[in-house]
């Protein structure tokens, strides 16, 4: 083993110092937007410990001390007690409702003094180093059986289910973006493409309701012409045979031709919906028996998608009406279906409203009235990036937007560049969970996703989100400049 | 793949970014009307002066309930009636006609909304105590005119709420706001109105004022309209008025040397008050449907057979054709006659040129002349060209066109043209006889008193006029160019000392011999209308002193009779007010039944 004094020399030696240099950057920015955002025309200083900036303040200077401490313990450790520090967050997650006071119907919070920590933000780290432990293990190949992927599966799952009992959706769904590092790692990309695909007949079926086609709705019935668009797709990419593509097509085309002339130059009135539907199934079974005749049991793939996508399609509604009523709405809301100022809509926008009026350079520095006036809820938290786009405008929005494209890109590099297994895990899941952070936080802002509540890393003020990513970087960092030491065992 | 996945998603932020930040406008304003409670500041309409320095037109504040819509909370509206002194019905109905776009165009609920007009003052003070219990709404101080001399309402017009036209047709306006109806308040609105100041104030998400934006440095104060000096004399005016008491007609007097309007008369005329702050609609109702139309400004809307007071501009163009020349004489054996035409004439010498017959008004003497000048085929080829040459002359005269005067709704009368009669009678198929009443006024001929009154001036400057102008000043800005411009006829001034030495001797020995007063020489022309709706009009056009002219007046009566019997005594007694002050004992009687004649209407009555 070598001597730790050696060990601390050669990781300031190693360390990726673009990544720290961004990370530096992004909290600079962050706090001074903290405090532009919470600036209040007779402002006390920006050092004033009372005030959200002065607070972040120190929750830097304390990460800062946290990173520095994290870069000095061995790579090892990490890998060594990875699941042992999953465990206690998991315990930590599972007692918090019962020790968190209720702060805005959740409880998330625990209140240590002056001091407030959210477990869930620390469970982040552990998860993602009992994720790459597990998938760095001996012989373990994620693909090769299916309770390997099943394993993998209950440790994203895991946090997200007890952080769900705290009632904290946002946080909760974050673990999400995991599954990212599953597809990279070999994950079938099926399954992504699954995911999305539901998410375009959630949202095509809830939000197109208002007209009908042949008696279908009219969202549905473009669903329905999607599904066979993409069985078709699927039938090219997985039976280069190009006669079966040119009979289900044909036989698409045809029964579509007749239905047409039936409905528009007949002016008959169909049951649109069981005639669509028994087109599908008759290409379906089609594909079936194709695939039966021919052994080439990956035709299975678009059969069981067509069915599951219509399934799913019918299900929608009963899903939708299974909501909460204001999750419903806010669903609605961000849809286009609902507009609502008043109520859901009112923080979505008035953010855009903030971020609309900023312009190509912005009003300047602490001159956003929409921010400085609170027509912006929760501005230094969630929505710290209005501050940004009505101060700092286009110029302002799009270096945060390219400063996180840089820090990601950055940190998927470092983990192309990991020669373990555990190392190129551990950071593929940094960088999702900052995908999936940026892309729903700054989403949500500019009015393109729902409104979930999660914070902009390094940026949104709290303790809490700005340490657990700082443990999530710092980790990295640490783990990375010990990637040559490895190949010296 | 997933860096592929990240960079899709950064270039749709950026994009949508881009849209929200640069591409769309909307938000910018959205975000200002969030912040900024802008506050309009109302200037103070410009003040009217009569030609004296004498005030006639001022300002007197008046206070409106504003309210900004979105941030009206619910409120008690029982104790809101009784301090604004309205039933409940009222107030929604304010509510919903406010709310209504097409009755409020610029209706939005971030934005200043007119709910009441007026307040009393007991009303404004009551309410202003309260004001703190209901959040969203505010008092706007207004201004409203008030008058000093109750006359010239139909030259100074009013000013009344703007209405949805004027809200479309001008970005200045938003709804309850001012503006100039009818007179001099409406064709001098962009001068009287000012413009408007702001002032912004900066309001956070629960709707508290949190200051001056920028300690005011955006404010804009406003900037008050410029005030008017009239060309009226007041005094004048109201002599006019009360001269035309109880009579239907119109007077106008006019400095011929300025093109001044000294005085407009149009009678029935009615109290400028009246259109004044809450009671305006009532009234404004009243006006409209009153059967003598005294909204109707007769000076320059009522279009009269000029009858004889046309006659000058006849002997004008006949010396300027050469169809005669100042001793040409005419005979008239009590009237013209031409086959089987005649126009009838009353008994005087004959025959008679051009000065005498202008004295004594023979109509045979003018239309002989017309015939004379119709009918030379050797000179014009056709009657229709001579008639298109005898047009032209008149319309140079500021006949058949409107006249420019610097007020709205001027007539423009009536000269019909060639076409008119071919259209008529058939190309080739008329002749001067045909339409020979024309040539005494008569006929299709029309005019305003305003019109007859500017040819009095311009025989009274000998030949030139200058546009019939009601404003002398507008404060600290020069006048249109328009209204100070000479503008000479086609006729040449040589001939015009022969016309009015005509007139002056109609008043020394003449039709209008009551037209005379001591010590100024006084020249006139009487004239006597015929019209198919009834009895005569009575006309009068003069102008004094002959030799220096300082007014020219005509007076238009309707249905009066001769001219001898209204038109001169009103006329000459205006002129007399107007260059002596007061009028000589011995024209009292005469001034005294001008006063009390009550041929029309009873004003006593109303």
């Amino acid at each position: 083993m070598i001597p730790r004094k050696i060990d601390a020399v050669s990781v300031f030696s190693n360390i990726d110092w673009v990544t720290v240099f961004l990370y530096l950057i992004m909290v600079t920015v962050g706090v001074i937007s903290i405090y532009a955002a919470s600036y209040d025309f007779d402002e006390a200083g920006i050092l004033d410990f009372t005030e959200f900036s002065g607070k972040q303040v120190r929750w830097i200077g304390l990460s800062f001390a946290l990173g520095f401490i994290l870069l000095l313990v061995d790579t090892r450790m990490y890998e060594t007690y990875a699941y042992p520090i999953y465990v206690v967050l998991l315990v930590l997650l599972l007692i918090t409702p019962f020790l968190a006071p209720d702060i805005k119907g959740s409880r998330s919070w625990l209140v240590f003094g002056p001091m407030s920590l959210q477990p869930a933000e620390f469970a982040k780290f552990a998860t993602a180093l009992a994720l790459a432990k597990l998938l760095s293990g001996y012989n373990f190949v994620l693909n090769a059986k299916f309770s390997n992927l099943m394993k993998a599966v209950g440790i994203i799952v895991a946090p997200i289910v007890l952080i769900l009992l705290q009632k904290e959706t946002g946080s909760a769904l974050t673990f999400m973006a995991l599954f990212f590092v599953l597809y990279r790692e070999g994950m079938s990309g099926l399954i992504l493409f699954g995911a999305l695909f539901a998410v375009i007949v959630f949202v095509v079926t809830v939000k197109f309701t208002a007209s009908t086609v042949m008696g279908i709705p009219v969202g549905e019935f473009w669903i329905l012409e999607l599904i066979m668009l993409v069985v078709m797709v699927m039938l090219f990419i997985y039976n280069r045979k190009f006669n079966v593509v040119r009979n289900v097509l044909g036989w698409y085309a045809i029964t579509g031709c007749i239905m047409w002339i039936l409905a528009a130059g007949c002016d008959i009135e169909l049951p649109g919906m069981a005639l669509m539907l028994s087109v599908i199934g008759v290409s379906v079974l089609y594909i079936l028996l194709e695939s039966l005749k021919s052994h080439n049991y990956k035709l299975m793939v678009p059969v069981v998608t067509a069915v599951m996508a219509v399934v799913f399609m019918f299900s929608v509604n009963a899903a939708f009406d299974y909501l909460q009523p204001h999750q419903q709405q806010r669903i609605k809301v961000v849809l286009g279906i609902e507009e609502d100022l008043r109520g859901a809509g009112y923080n979505v926008n008035q953010s855009k409203i903030a971020i609309g009026s900023g312009g190509f350079s912005g009003k300047g520095f602490l001159n956003g009235t929409q921010t400085k006036l609170k027509y912006v809820p929760e501005q230094h938290t969630d929505f710290i990036f209005c501050t940004i786009g009505e101060e700092e405008g286009f110029l302002g929005t799009v270096c945060v937007v390219a400063l996180f494209l840089a820090l990601i890109l950055r940190i998927i590099h470092i983990a192309e560049r990991q020669p373990t297994t555990f190392g190129r895990v551990y950071a593929y899941c940094v960088a999702s969970y900052l995908i999936f952070h940026f892309a729903i936080n700054i989403g949500m802002v500019i009015g393109l996703c729902p409104v979930i509540g999660i914070p902009l890393p390094f940026f949104s003020y709290g303790g809490s989100s700005l340490w657990g990513f700082t443990i999530l970087l710092f980790i990295l960092l640490r783990i990375d400049a010990g990637r040559k030491q490895v190949m010296s065992y | 793949m997933i860096a592929a996945f990240l960079l899709v998603i950064a270039a749709i932020y950026v994009w949508r970014l881009f849209d929200l930040q640069i591409n769309d406008s909307q938000y910018k304003q959205s975000a200002d009307t969030n912040a900024f409670l802008k506050k309009t500041q109302y200037p103070s309409r410009g003040l009217m002066y009569d030609r004296n320095g004498e005030l006639v037109v001022f300002n007197q504040p008046a206070y409106d309930v504003m309210m900004i819509p979105r941030d009206v909370k619910a409120f008690d509206t029982t104790d809101f009636c009784q301090t604004l002194n309205i039933t409940r019905e009222e107030l929604e109905k304010r509510f919903a006609d406010m709310k209504d776009k097409r009755k409020n165009p610029g209706y939005s609920t971030y934005t200043m909304q007119p709910l009441l007009t007026h307040l009393s003052a007991q009303d404004y003070g009551r309410f202003q105590e309260k004001l703190y219990r209901y959040p969203g709404f505010f008092i706007q101080k207004r201004i409203l005119r008030q008058y000093n001399h109750i006359a010239a309402a139909n030259v100074l017009g009013n000013i009344r709420e703007v209405n949805a036209e004027d809200v479309k047709r001008d970005d200045y306006y938003q709804a309850g706001d001012y503006t100039g109806d009818l007179g001099v308040e409406r064709s001098y609105e962009e001068y009287l109105r000012g413009q408007k100041g702001v002032e912004i104030l900066i309001r956070d998400a629960h709707g508290r004022i949190q200051g001056h934006y920028d300690n005011g440095a955006h404010d804009i104060p406003p900037v008050s309209g410029r005030d008017l000096r009239l060309s009226l004399d007041i005094k004048l005016q109201e002599y006019a008025e009360s001269l035309m008491v109880g009579k239907r007609g119109a007077v106008v007097a006019i400095e011929p040397k300025t093109g001044e309007i000294l005085c407009m008369v149009s009678s029935p005329t009615y109290d400028p008050t009246l259109l004044v702050g809450r009671e305006r609609g009532k009234n404004y109702r009243k006006l409209v449907n009153d059967p003598t139309k005294p909204l109707f400004d007769r000076a320059l809307m009522g279009t009269y057979p000029p009858g004889s007071t046309f006659k000058p501009t006849q002997g004008l163009i006949f010396l300027q054709e050469g169809i005669i020349t100042p001793a040409t004489p005419f005979p008239c054996h009590r009237g013209y006659v031409s086959g089987r035409l005649r126009v009838g004439c009353h008994p005087h010498g004959s025959p008679l040129p051009l000065k005498p017959a202008l004295q004594t008004s023979c109509n045979a003497y003018f239309c002989y002349g017309f015939k004379a000048m119709i009918d030379r085929r050797s000179k014009y080829g056709t009657s229709a060209n001579a008639f298109e040459v005898w047009k032209k002359h008149l319309v140079s005269m500021g006949y058949g066109y409107k006249l420019g005067v610097d007020m709205p709704g001027e007539s423009r009368g009536f000269i019909p043209n060639d076409k008119y009669y071919n259209k008529r009678y058939g190309e080739g198929h008329w002749s001067a006889n045909t339409i020979i009443s024309v040539s005494i006024g008569q006929g299709e001929i029309l005019a305003t008193p305003l019109q007859i009154a500017n040819l009095c001036a311009t025989v009274a400057n000998r030949g030139w006029f200058i546009t019939p102008h009601v404003v002398k000043e507008i404060a600290d800005t020069v006048m249109p160019a328009d209204l100070l411009k000479k503008r000479v006829p086609t006729i040449s001034p040589g001939h015009y000392p022969v016309i009015a030495e005509g007139m002056r001797m109609a008043v020394t020995g003449g039709t209008c011999r009551r037209a005379a007063f001591q010590d100024v020489e006084v020249a006139g022309k009487t004239g006597t209308a015929q019209n198919p709706h009834g009895r005569d009009h009575s006309a009068f056009i003069g102008f004094a002193p002959y030799n220096d002219p300082k007014i020219a007046v005509a007076v238009y009566v309707e249905n009066a009779g001769f001219g001898a019997a209204y038109g001169v005594p009103i006329g000459s007694l205006v002129m007399e007010k107007y260059l002596k002050g007061e009028i000589s004992p011995a024209r009292k009687g005469m001034e005294q039944s001008m006063l009390t004649s009550y041929l029309h209407y009873d004003p006593q009555k109303n």
